[in-house]
Parts: structure tokens; sequence; C-alpha cells
């Protein structure tokens, strides 16, 4: 007997990839290509989460993220409204439980949070009775970022399976790194990570990927090449003595990408440091897609806020 | 007055003796131990069958909190926890606020205790002034007070010379340096072992090395200045292998293991609960090559001595995201039920080892009374109920605080009544233990 196909995710939040099932993944991955549809009408409005509130909840400052995740809810039709915290005046005021539990109060039926705990959606989800949606956690995951990577990248390949994907950069300090990782190599494609070894985490092998720190190697013969970014402050903590020097070793430019695949595409999360982990006539050569992914980024929030809002109820 | 236990058995390593005999307390003291003991007006007790009876534990790494952190935990909570735990005397941590690195702090926990009445407590002394890492705090005026060793714990003694100059100057006392040992810059921000599991879940990793690089200094320094150095909460697999090398030279090293680190690894922060911050402790959980080097060392006598680092922390400071808590669990009203379900029923060692690392060695290492039931010693006993069934639950703890991973757990063996200076202070009400 073969098992009907999923229409919904098995779990109430997105707290990660790693709770997901590859066949949960391309769940979201196909929804958002209706997603992606609605974005493309003169009225770029459905009535699906009418009704419903959500708030973003942003510890962390973010552009792209909580515009696209705004931008996805508007279009849902959800009331949304954005709370935005910095954590300087969190040390001060409230705990983070306070916080979640006072707007808890207030019956929203999802909360997108960014925050810059690792676990930090995790202890939301313990206390709240609505969706959690991770927008980044620390140095944990990003899992909407993945989705929409993954999203991008099947819609220029027609595939993941297979794939030789090269992620290079901050390897330890990144979510997009994590929630990358788990999310391709669970639909079957080939990652290498490459960075320097002071930014490699420990147990990175274990996670079912290669490791290297020769860019060349990571790329060679790729057919997605993905950037993560350079934080100005792992220079200052010493990772590596300058970021002339890590351009000039890890640096992605146009003679590196000549070793990747013909039709190889260019990836990057945002915000990019031009000259410092890709040169700018790679960020906007022909085959960089980083525009692309934050176009992608809009359906696939879509597409998860949709699955997460649960049945339509219909009264009539 | 006089009070005859008969009929348990009696577990009191240090004079050879394992087998059933009475024991005779006589005021505070312990009278006589021995075979079909007379005592005419004594108060007969009868022990019943199965019931151990030991000299009385001493944890030697307790943090009371009091003065200054009595929201966490007071030095009378905290004894009425040790002795819910099993045990008659704590030894208890300088980083108070104010610190104990002054004769007027030693004595007000002191004055404390006292009127507490209940576990004996022995202060510890800061290594240095205000546990700053820069000039020793008057250890003679401390040791005068009452403290029976020094530290920085919560930290380590900052600098290789300052750990030489305390081990120099606390030898002319006969007290140990204690030694929270953690190279705080390879620490970091660090907030969980390093390894896999920390990486999966985006914390910032401690590595095992950072501990086993301030014991490796402090073990050369004890071997130099022939001081004597116990190297506190072990955690790491390199960190005993350390130990036991100096100790194989012949230097004046003790060492402890707490009970979380011989049972639990770093799998816990993963799962049942994500990011459970009752699963932050300092050193952190490490990996189950760590945990075994633990037992190993408890089985092969590397380890002297189980103690608790009971750390309390209010409710509110656990609720919180899990970089933000802070460090530690509670621990005193746990260890015995671990110790016996852990390395006792799985048969790694006997009830005379265990009291050798719960009592007998605390006490030699910290020169306090105890840690035997030889006739003249203070009448200390634990007793133990070896095949009590216990599942821990955290609001039933007598401590002010319940953090603790163990909530929920269930193991065999727990207390069944303590005695302090022949006073009975604690009964354990699922035991019938004759009292």
């Amino acid at each position: 007997m073969v098992a009907p196909p999923l229409t919904a995710l098995k779990h109430k939040h997105l707290l990660g990839i790693a709770d997901l099932s590859a066949e949960e993944i391309v769940l979201v991955l196909d929804t958002a290509e209706a997603m992606k549809e609605v974005g493309k009408r003169t009225i770029k409005k459905v009535p699906t989460l009418r009704g419903r509130t959500v708030i973003n909840l942003f510890f962390e400052p973010s552009t792209r993220t909580r515009t696209s995740f705004e931008i996805a809810e508007k279009r849902l039709s959800a009331d949304t409204l954005n709370v935005a915290i910095a954590s300087s005046s969190v040390v001060k005021g409230e705990t983070l439980v306070d916080t979640a539990m006072n707007l808890e109060a207030m019956s929203p039926s999802m909360i997108v949070l960014r925050h810059s705990s690792s676990g930090a959606c995790h202890l939301l989800a313990r206390i709240c009775k609505a969706a959690i949606v991770n927008a980044g956690d620390g140095m944990h995951e990003h899992p909407t970022q993945a989705l929409l990577d993954a999203f991008t990248i099947r819609e220029r390949k027609g595939r993941l399976k297979g794939l030789k994907v090269a992620i290079v950069g901050d390897l330890l300090h990144s979510r997009v790194l994590r929630s990358n990782v788990l999310l391709l190599t669970k639909l079957g494609a080939e990652v290498w990570v490459c960075a320097p070894a002071t930014l490699i985490p420990p147990g990175m092998k274990q996670m079912g990927v290669r490791v290297t720190t020769r860019v060349d190697e990571a790329v060679e013969g790729a057919d997605v090449i993905m950037m993560l970014r350079i934080q100005l402050e792992r220079m200052q903590g010493g990772y590596f003595p300058s970021l002339r020097e890590y351009f000039t070793t890890f640096g992605m430019t146009e003679a590196r990408v000549k070793r990747a695949k013909p039709d190889a595409i260019i990836m990057h999360p945002g915000p990019i440091n031009r000259g410092v982990e890709i040169a700018s006539e790679v960020a906007d050569g022909s085959a960089s897609v980083i525009l692309d992914q934050v176009a992608n980024g809009v359906a696939v929030r879509m597409a998860v806020l949709y699955l997460l809002a649960g049945p339509q109820i219909d009264t009539d | 007055m006089k009070r005859l236990l008969k009929g348990g058995r009696v577990v009191d390593p240090a004079n050879g003796k394992d087998g059933v005999f009475d024991v005779l307390i006589d005021g505070d003291r312990i009278a006589d131990v021995g075979k079909d003991l007379k005592a005419d007006g004594a108060e007969i007790v009868d022990v019943p069958a199965g019931l151990i009876v030991c000299p009385g534990f001493i944890d030697m790494h307790v943090h009371l909190r009091e003065p200054g952190q009595e929201h966490k935990e007071t030095v009378a909570t905290g004894v009425a926890s040790a002795v819910a735990g099993g045990f008659t005397a704590v030894a208890c941590m300088p980083n108070t606020r104010p610190v104990n690195d002054n004769a007027g702090v030693t004595r007000l926990i002191l004055q404390k205790a006292a009127e507490a009445g209940l576990a004996r407590v022995y202060p510890i002394g800061a290594v240095s002034r205000g546990q700053k890492g820069e000039e020793l705090a008057d250890i003679a005026e401390l040791k005068e007070a009452g403290c029976v060793a020094v530290t920085d714990d919560g930290l380590p003694v900052a600098t290789a010379m300052l750990a030489r100059r305390a081990l120099e100057y606390t030898s002319m006392f006969d007290i140990p340096m204690i030694e929270h040992c953690e190279d705080q810059s390879l620490k970091g921000d660090g907030v969980a072992h390093e390894g896999a599991v920390a990486a999966s879940l985006g914390l910032r990793g401690i590595p095992g090395v950072a501990e086993a690089i301030t014991a490796g200094r402090d073990i050369l320094l004890a071997e130099m200045t022939g001081g004597h150095v116990h190297i506190a909460h072990m955690s790491a697999w390199t960190t005993i292998e350390a130990v036991r090398q100096g100790k194989s030279r012949g230097v004046k090293v003790t060492c402890e293991v707490c009970p979380h680190h011989f049972t639990l690894t770093d799998d816990l922060l993963a799962a049942p609960i994500a990011y459970d911050t009752n699963t932050k402790m300092n050193p952190p959980l490490r990996e189950a090559r760590d945990r075994d080097a633990m037992i190993a060392g408890i089985v092969d006598g590397t380890v002297d001595a189980i103690s608790t680092d009971h750390a309390p922390h209010h409710y509110d400071e656990k609720n919180v995201e899990f970089d933000r808590a802070p460090f530690g669990i509670v621990g005193l009203e746990t260890a015995i039920s671990i110790t016996l379900d852990k390395l006792v029923h799985t048969g790694l060692i006997g009830v005379p080892r265990m009291v050798e690392l719960m009592s007998v060695n605390p006490a030699k290492i910290l020169h306090v009374p105890g840690g035997t039931l030889s006739p003249g010693e203070p009448a200390d006993i634990t007793i133990l109920a070896p095949d009590l069934p216990v599942t821990i639950d955290k609001t039933k703890l007598v401590s002010k605080s319940k953090n603790t991973p163990f909530h929920g757990w269930s193991f065999k063996g727990g207390v069944a009544a303590t005695i302090v200076g022949g006073k009975v202070v604690y009964v354990n009400p699922a035991v019938e233990t004759g009292l």
C-alpha cells in the first residue's frame, strides 16, 4: 500500500530543519511553487490567513528576513505586527519568557522569532500555544533560509539529489550553514563545506558532509556555490589575521568559480561583504542567484505559514 | 544520653569493618562498635536488616549562597538539604557576595550553621582577595576563623604565579588549595562541552582540555612546591589522566567527581528537552569517553571523592535562554541515590569504596573530623537504604532551588537517616529505620 501524499506538516512549530522529514521539506517546496504564482498576480493577496494574527518578534536587527516574513504574511491576509526589541533593553527589562507570555495572552496564531540565543525558539515553543516559526536562533538554525535556498536550487537545477553543493565561509557561527547542511543532506545532495580550520565546528564530519580547508577542492565541479557571510568581529576574535588574507585565501573570485561546472549557480544568504567573501564580479555576475533567493524567500515563507496555520475552518 | 544502634550492616572502611555490628553512641560521640554490645540505660534502636550504617557522608563541594544570594539558598536551607540527602557535613565554596575572603564572612557562615544546627558546615576561603586573581587573601586569618581549604571556585586561580604562591602559602597550614580547572582563554564564551552535540545545537563550546591544562599546571606546581592541590569536579578524560600521572609521581594531588559527570553526557542537552538549562553546569556534561573515564577513575582508585557541586539557582534565573542561564545544578539530595544505583548496584564498586569516596577521603583531604566510626569520633552517621526505590521529584526537594536534571528519574537506593553529633537530624519517612 502506498502512503497518501503528505498534505500537512507533522509539527506544530518550525523550530529547525532537524525536525523535518525529506517528505515534509518537499511539501514546503511544492507549496511554495503555488505561492510564488500568487506573487506574480496584480493583486498579490489570498485570504488564506484572514483573521489570524502573526507577530514578528525580532530581537536582532534584520531587514531581509523580517521584511520577507511581513510581505508573506500580508499576501496571506494575516493581521501582522512587528515587535522589534533591541537586545540591550532586554538585559535591563523583562525576560524572553515574560515577553512571550504577554504576547501569548493576546492570542496570536503564530510568532515568528529571531533571537541571538540558540534554542530561544524551543523555549517559546514550550510555553506558547501559538505556532513558533524560527527566523534564526543564535548559531543554531535558520530553517526558512535553507528552505528558500533549496527552492532556488530546485528552480534552477530541477532537483537537489546528486548535486554537488559547496558551502564556503564561517561555518562555526552560521545558523544558515546548519540548516542548509541538514536540508541538503536529507534531500540527497553531496555537500562540501570549506572554511579556515579556525571556523570549522567540531563534529562537522558527523553531519554527513565533506570538509575541506582548500576552497579549490570544494568548488571543483560544483553545481552550486553557496557563500556565507564573514563578520568583521570574527577577525577581531582572532579566527583569521585579516579580511584581505581571508579574501585571497577563501574569497570567491571569478577564477575560482571557473573550477565549478559551467552552469554552476552562486548563492549567498546576504548581506554580502563585497571583496571579503565574494568578489563583486561574482556577486553581480550572470551565475549569481542572490536576488532570486530574496524573491523566493517570500513564497517559501508563505508556504511555511500556510502549512503551519493548520486546516482552514469552514463554518458553512 | 546513650543510644545503641543494633543489628545493621556497619561499613567503616577506616577500621576495616564490614559486617553486622552494634554502634553505641554516647552523647555526641561514638562510644563503641562491636558485636552484641551491652549498654545499660541506652535507648535501643533495632536497625532493620538491609540498612547500612556508615560514618557520616561529607560533601566537600557545595554552594550555600549565603551571604548575598539568599534567594537561591541559605545556610539553613542548604544544611536541611544536606541532611535530607544523607550528608552530615558540607564544605561550602567562597563565591558568596561578599566573597568569603576574610574572617568576618567565615564567622557569619559558621554562626548561621550553628543556628541551623543540622549538618556541620566547613567554610572554604578564597585563594585571592575578592576572587579577583590578583593578590592572596588573608589565608592564615581564614584558617584561624575556621576555613578548611582555599579556592577561587567558580573561576580557576588566575595565573600560574598566583597558584604557585597559594600552594606554597597553604602548605604552611596543611590545607589544600582546591582548583576549579578551566583555562579561561579556551573557555571563552562557551556554555557547553565542545563537541558534536554543541555544534549541532549551535552552542559555544568549552573543550575538555581547557580543564586538563589548568589541572596539569597545578599538578606541576604542587610537585614543585610540595603543596596539596585538590582538583574539583573533574569532567574530562584528559584531566583524570593528568591526575593519574601526578599521583604516580607522588605529587600531593587529590580529586573529586560529581554524580552528574559519571552518569550523564552532553546528549542530554539535545533530548528529551532541547536546551534544558538544568543540563547546563560548569564544567559541562561531556562525552561518553569522558563519563566512562570518570567511572574508570572511581573504580581504579584514582578518584578520591564524590562531591556534588551543589549549585542552587532560582527558577527565574534558569527559565531563560540557554546561553543566558547560570551554570549549575543542585546535587545534595540526589547524590546517594545516583551513586548507589549507578556504581554500587551495577557492581562497579562496593559499599566500602562508596564510603571511602563520600566520607573517609573527604575527611582526610580537608583534615576534618569524621570519616570513621572509631570510638571518640563525633557520632556523625549516615544510614543507607540501599534497595529503596527512589523517584526524584524536584518539587519535593528540601533545597530552596529545584534545578536538577534528574527530575523524574528513578533510582535504586536512598537515604534512611542522618545523625549528626548523636542527634537524629533526618529520618526518611519512606523507610522503616527503627529511629
